[in-house]
């Protein structure tokens, strides 16, 4: 295929990805260094309360914003340079508990608070999810042929409905007092609240991712464990290989690039950690480094949004992607290379 | 398990068998809790005893229940209504449609029985039931406090339909736009092997892993002020693109591309190039044999790719809140603007039954298109 066919195939993506993804990631580049505000004036203003006699006048210097002939506000973009990521990092602070090794007061900066959750969650879930999916796919595997169907049918349902309702339904199940509060509480017989600090909430929400996203490793790996060799199966039974041993030597051997596929998407996604957040309403004890940006781009009660700030916490969220993929980028660039 | 070395032990299939039964407890039990909920007064809804919940009490007493006689007519007709449509249905709209016309007889066919089935089940169904109950005794009476209450206060008091007309409105908008779209560029990448296809599809893996708000934060501004940079352009009547349904549909289009792309392209590597080769032979361009030889056998990978971003539109909850406003709002984003409200225990089954409203469309998804969604998960997997 000719260049100019493959352009004509491949343009109309390309364009879009260019116009919504490539443009308005230089552009949050952009604006996380200029900031847009109203421009202030200072005005001398008097006021009057009636008294006995004379009124008593007040003269007060009152900062107001300026208005256009239309009277709509004025606002100034200007150059800051990196005072957004300075108000996001705030790492006079940050830095001032690190050389103390005062974590509390560390964790009260949001960003550093989100990036400590984002982490944690991310890499906890991983070997869960990884685990739970294998177990399921090989439990799967293990079942009668006519039950398959069906239970791989009732193991899509956690990972295919929406993620803000995934969480809100794990959330109904134990907010207050939900069933299986209830449970827990007449089990261990003491007074359960757990929406009442953070280290609980971020269990149900690591329960949850991994609920959500085990299905989806299972099926996968379901797909792979039908191709592994029987044959080398049934010579390891004969060499005396018990079950762990064939399980560890031939069945994770060959389901390894699986596996690397799975973590891989696992990665992204759970880094990008958002809906657990709005699902479990917590973010009074627990952010993310996704929720913070969102947090910047919702208009607050006077109907402005940081947006320069946002860009500050985008920007930053991405180094993280960047870190994330540059090991298995180099790996496919080098696979590419070798296919060559 | 073909051979008899690898046959397993009873008691490890019983063990196994367990443990996948109780995954499919754990699977389950909050969609179907939150279906049961959804039907029960505040009272029966937040019970602490699990058996108040199902059988609901409170609910049974404001006189709102089902009889054992109800249950089973409504099984039966559930029953009945499925058997008609896996096994009357497809035969009939053979019968009726011209070759190639099928996909319309479908069409009407679902309507017709969806309309159909709606009809006896909430008319007819409980007209019947009225006048057979008294004559039942025991078994008319009222056992299962269930009630519907929640569903209309939703759908009607809370204007959820207009979100469910938004939420139509932008996941038909982005499945058509991005499956046009990604069908070409998955085709063009599949049979190019050129170093540009490889850095586009390298590059298109880093767009998917970034995260939504960042693209979010680079868009509001614009959206916002699109009216005043548009007008040089446009004139006078250049649009605010922020609220606009159309503009969410480019935006989810665009972030949806990559996956897309990388999903259609392994799906047409699987078609034999040999296949447009011998096209190209017979005299027909590459636009041609896509046209003529690819596009009737793609189709498989065309619905299970389509499966994928409906999936991404219908569940957004991020770009979609911020970029709506209250008018255009959809399902997602206007749950939660529902469930924040938390006043009352009422207020929340609303929200619950909302949620429930949200899900129900995507539990019939996956039971019509389960091969298609797996035969997903696993294609981008073959690959490694």
């Amino acid at each position: 295929m000719n260049f100019r066919t493959f352009a004509a195939f491949v343009g109309p993506s390309v364009f879009m990805m260019l116009l919504f993804i490539a443009f308005p990631l230089v552009s949050v580049f952009k604006q996380s260094f200029y900031i847009t505000q109203p421009v202030y004036e200072t005005v001398e203003v008097e006021t009057c309360t009636p008294g006995f006699l004379t009124q008593t006048c007040v003269t007060e210097l009152k900062s107001q914003p300026k208005l256009d002939e239309h009277g709509e506000v004025i606002t100034r973009t200007e150059y800051v340079g990196l005072q957004s990521y300075r108000n996001v990092l705030e790492p006079e602070r940050a830095w001032r508990a690190i050389t103390e090794g005062n974590w509390s007061v560390l964790s009260t900066i949001n960003f550093w608070k989100a990036l400590r959750f984002t982490l944690t969650f991310t890499l906890i879930t991983l070997p869960l999810v990884i685990g739970f999916g294998l177990g399921i796919a090989v439990l799967i595997n293990n079942a009668a042929g006519s039950i398959r169907g069906p239970v791989i049918f009732i193991s899509l349902l956690p990972f295919i409905i929406t993620p803000v309702i995934g969480a809100l339904s794990i959330n109904w199940l134990f907010r207050g007092d939900g069933i299986l509060t209830a449970l827990l509480e007449w089990w261990l017989n003491r007074d359960i609240a757990l929406f009442a600090q953070a280290w609980t909430i971020e269990i149900l929400m690591m329960f949850y991712r991994v609920w959500h996203v085990a299905p989806f490793a299972a099926v996968v790996f379901y797909a792979g464990l039908q191709t592994v060799n029987q044959d080398s199966l049934e010579s390891a039974v004969i060499d005396g290989a018990t079950r762990w041993q064939r399980m560890k030597y031939i069945v994770i051997p060959h389901l390894m690039p699986l596996i690397i596929f799975v973590s891989m998407i696992h990665l992204m996604d759970a880094y990008r950690v958002f809906e657990e957040i709005v699902g479990f309403s917590s973010q009074a004890y627990v952010i993310s480094l996704q929720w913070l940006t969102f947090d910047f781009l919702v208009p607050d009660q006077a109907g402005n949004r940081s947006i320069s700030r946002a860009s500050a916490s985008a920007m930053l969220t991405m180094i993280g992607i960047v870190l994330l993929l540059i090991l298995p980028l180099r790996r496919t660039w080098r696979d590419h290379k070798g296919g060559h | 398990m073909s051979s008899r070395a690898l046959r397993q032990p009873l008691s490890l299939r019983l063990t196994s068998n367990i443990f996948l039964a109780f995954w499919c407890l754990v699977a389950a039990f909050p969609i179907v809790w939150i279906a049961i909920m959804s039907v029960k007064s505040p009272v029966d809804a937040y019970d602490s005893n699990a058996l108040n919940v199902i059988f609901g009490p409170a609910t049974l007493a404001t006189g709102n229940g089902l009889s054992v006689l109800d249950i089973i007519l409504g099984i039966a007709v559930i029953w009945g209504a499925a058997m008609i449509v896996t096994k009357v249905l497809p035969a009939k709209i053979k019968e009726y449609t011209s070759p190639g016309q099928e996909w319309f007889g479908w069409v009407v066919g679902v309507l017709v029985a969806l309309i159909a089935f709606l009809l006896v089940f909430f008319v007819v169904l409980p007209a019947v039931l009225n006048i057979l109950n008294p004559l039942f005794g025991p078994l008319g009476r009222d056992v299962l406090g269930v009630t519907t209450e929640h569903y209309k206060t939703v759908w009607v008091d809370r204007g959820f339909s207009n979100n469910f007309k938004n939420s139509l409105i932008v996941t038909a908008g982005v499945v058509t736009v991005s499956l046009t779209v990604g069908t070409l560029a998955g085709y063009g990448l599949a049979r190019s092997g050129s170093t540009l296809a490889f850095w586009i599809l390298l590059i298109a893996l880093i767009f998917r892993a970034l995260p939504h708000s960042v693209l979010v934060a680079g868009y509001l501004p614009v959206f916002i002020n699109s009216a005043e940079w548009l007008a040089p352009i446009l004139g006078e009547n250049a649009p605010t693109l922020y609220g606009k349904p159309f503009a969410v549909i480019a935006v989810l289009v665009a972030i949806n591309q990559p996956f897309t792309i990388w999903m259609l392209r392994s799906f047409f590597q699987n078609i034999p190039a040999e296949l447009d080769e011998a096209a190209r032979v017979d005299g027909c361009n590459h636009f041609q044999a896509f046209r003529r030889v690819i596009m009737p056998v793609m189709w498989p990978g065309v619905i299970t790719t389509g499966l994928f971003s409906f999936l991404l539109a219908y569940n957004d909850f991020l770009v979609t809140s911020l970029l709506l406003d209250a008018q255009n709002q959809t399902m997602v984003p206007a749950i939660a603007g529902m469930f924040n409200r938390e006043t009352t225990t009422t207020d929340q089954v609303v929200a619950v039954a909302a949620a429930v409203s949200i899900i129900a469309p995507l539990f019939f998804l996956v039971m019509i298109f389960q091969r298609q969604i797996v035969s997903g998960l696993t294609a981008g997997a073959v690959k490694g």
